[in-house]
């Protein structure tokens, strides 16, 4: 029962009238010197792993800039080794299940906590968020004997478990902003359209929350997907072993090689899947921040 | 289409505010009723209990001749239009209006045709395919009525859904509105802070006070004949004017001078219980002034009096002359709410005495500051119980 608002289209207007166009100004040059220095500083890692995964023998000493004798041996060598790919399947299986199992659980108590009216619920959210503060070596040992008496040890079931209790948190306290942020009388609108609770939630709150959804998505499979030391202390064998743990279990062809090479491209192998689905959800992250994708 | 009877409806929250009570209400099968009243009168409660976003706590409400209070929203066949639209962002129009048909498993090419049809009765054929945020507030909220002509519902619930509108939209709007209703003789409850909405597109209108329902009745008789000081005072634009006066016998004496009582008026105030010497609340409306120099001097219970004028306002077709009388404002709490809600309460009174606003014919010649001879149309003064405020001169 608010009184009358400013209309949409008059508010644009007087923003955009209130506004006039900046006048361009070039970009000075060393403000490009400046961006460059910056990329060049953060991609030079990468780059340089990718430079020593191309490198086999004598080479890897060697502090050229580009490889002497840039050869692909590496890469073949790795996907011949089974246990590499053992573990790239077990850390797909792993976070994708971490990452559709948090989201939709995330997004089910994250409504719950913007909609419903109950007690407790900041301290409640509060609680849920201070786990993600908890360090992980401090429960890496007592789930280590945990795991071992009931039977989770060296299973993947036993890594998404604490996965989960990782991810959830952030996802939920993601979540919450922005199903807090979709007006109720949309999901009203709904419900007196004829919709059940749920469809009102499926088909009218997550299509709205969808770049909410998709930012925790990626952000839960990159964190289940780099995970190491739960993955280290938890699993003994190929059978649960994921890539990070894989590659650091890589051995040289004698006792006091370090196979750096080996370790290098497959370090480079598996960033690539997080390089996609960054880039296949940027826009749908930018958007989600910029455009106001629940405008009525 | 159905009607829809209140019956002893209450509705508390958990805090113990009671935001309706004791609502009795019978809205006819295809009526157009309005609930009216100042924010915070439980006029949208009312409506969101209908669509079954709010629950009852006592009482039964049916529509249809089926008591529905336990019935979810999806069960009541109701369509409701919200105050801010609530159309679905990330649908087309076309989807937006054929959403609940969708919901409803209706034959694609069956909801197509409707949604074409209501798309051309309100003019929105060429922006089917554009979202809800490429459309201007009017094109949104022709949608928001879309969406809820093509489920053919039983009633159409309305919450002001004019009010985000500029001005010159809204009266636009609000005569489709009544030839929409018209035009589909569905049952509609609308409702509006707006009196003058009220007003004018009613077949009757409720007005709200307190979670309570003050007077049921068509415009023209809200306006002629209110039960009370409130429904008097919300009711019309400018408002009823309140002085206080005492009655004497056949007469009541005011701050404009000693008004005879009419017959029938007394008659009225016999039945009320009225008829004794007691203060009263005068009220008058402002076109029942007019300036003596061109007043009919034939008509009848026309009472003369003298009094300067502080300001006019000129609106070409008529003036509003404002002036003050020597007298208290009257004390009355349906009056300070009223003065609350039109935002009044902390405005200092001009100068002494209780001001006054005439509705004179364009061709007065009042001027500020300059006193002027106007007469009192003294057949149609309401005289009101201080107490309480109910009007001791209804029909």
């Amino acid at each position: 029962m608010e009184a009358a608002s400013v209309p949409a289209a008059v508010t644009k207007e007087k923003v955009a009238k209130a506004r006039p166009k900046p006048p361009k100004v070039k970009t000075p040059w060393w403000m490009w010197l400046s961006v460059a220095a910056i990329v060049l500083f953060c991609l030079f890692p990468f780059y340089w792993l990718i430079n020593i995964s191309l490198k086999t023998g004598a080479d890897l000493s060697s502090a050229d800039i580009v490889p002497p004798n840039p050869t692909l041996d590496n890469y073949t060598s790795i996907f011949q080794n089974s246990s590499f790919t053992r573990a790239l399947s077990n850390s797909a299986i792993v976070s994708l299940t971490t990452t559709l199992i948090g989201v939709i659980v995330g997004s089910f108590a994250a409504y719950a906590l913007a909609r419903l009216k109950m007690r407790f619920k900041f301290p409640l959210l509060a609680l849920v968020l201070s786990i993600t503060t908890f360090p992980q070596i401090a429960i890496a040992a007592p789930l280590f004997r945990l795991w071992s008496d009931i039977g989770l040890y060296n299973t993947l079931i036993g890594l998404v478990i604490p996965y989960l209790t990782f991810a959830l948190p952030l996802s939920i306290y993601i979540l919450v902003s922005f199903f807090k942020e979709i007006p109720k009388d949309l999901e009203e609108a709904a419900l007196v359209d004829g919709a059940t609770h749920f469809q009102a939630f499926r088909k009218v709150v997550v299509p709205l929350a969808a770049p909410g959804l998709a930012t925790t998505a990626i952000l839960t499979f990159i964190a289940a997907w780099n995970e190491f030391l739960l993955a280290f202390t938890l699993t003994s064998s190929q059978n649960a072993r994921t890539v990070p743990v894989a590659i650091q279990q890589f051995s040289g062809s004698s006792q006091f090689e370090v196979p750096l090479g080996t370790q290098s491209a497959a370090s480079i192998v598996i960033s690539i899947p997080l390089i996609l689905l960054v880039l296949m959800f940027q826009k749908r992250i930018v958007a989600g921040l910029t455009a106001g994708a629940v405008k009525g | 289409m159905a009607e829809i009877t209140f019956n002893d409806v209450w509705k508390r929250y958990p805090d113990g505010f009671e935001a309706v009570k004791e609502m009795n209400l019978e809205v006819r099968d295809g009526e157009f009723m309005i609930l009216v009243g100042p924010s915070g009168c439980g006029k949208s409660t009312a409506l969101r209990m209908i669509a079954g976003l709010e629950d009852i706590s006592e009482g039964d409400l049916v529509i249809g001749g089926e008591r529905v209070n336990d019935l979810e929203p999806r069960d009541r066949d109701i369509a409701m239009v919200f105050q801010n639209y609530a159309l679905y962002p990330h649908m087309t129009v076309r989807q937006n209006m054929g959403f609940a048909l969708k919901l409803a498993k209706v034959d694609p090419a069956e909801i197509d045709r409707k949604v074409t049809e209501a798309s051309e009765m309100l003019e929105l054929n060429q922006h089917l395919d554009r979202k809800p945020a490429n459309l201007s507030g009017g094109q949104r909220q022709r949608v928001a009525m879309g969406r809820a002509i093509v489920r053919d519902p039983k009633c159409f619930l309305m919450d002001e859904p004019l009010s985000n509108l500029d001005a010159k939209l809204r009266v636009q709007m609000r005569t489709q509105v009544a030839r929409l209703q018209r035009q589909l003789g569905t049952t509609m409850v609308y409702v509006t802070h707006d009196q003058t909405e009220a007003m004018t597109l009613g077949d009757r209108v409720a007005v709200m006070r307190a979670g309570l329902i003050q007077q049921v009745d068509t415009p023209k008789r809200l306006y002629e004949d209110p039960a009370n000081l409130f429904v008097a005072g919300f009711i019309g634009s400018p408002s009823m004017n309140f002085v206080t006066g005492h009655l004497e016998g056949n007469a009541v004496k005011t701050p404009f001078g000693e008004v005879p009582l009419g017959d029938e008026t007394v008659k009225r105030l016999r039945a009320a219980g009225g008829h004794k010497s007691r203060d009263v609340i005068v009220g008058v409306r402002p076109e029942h002034f007019e300036d003596a120099a061109i007043a009919d001097p034939a008509l009848p219970h026309r009472m003369k009096f003298k009094a300067k004028v502080d300001i006019v306002e000129s609106m070409g077709s008529e003036l509003y002359a404002y002036f003050s009388v020597q007298s208290e404002g009257p004390e009355s709490e349906q009056l300070n709410e009223l003065a609350k809600d039109a935002g009044m309460e902390d405005l200092p009174s001009a100068g002494t005495g209780q001001q006054i606003v005439a509705r004179l014919d364009a061709a007065s010649r009042a001027t500020p500051d300059q006193p002027l001879e106007m007469v009192l149309d003294t057949s149609e003064i309401k005289l009101f119980d201080p107490e309480g405020g109910r009007s001791l001169t209804r029909a």
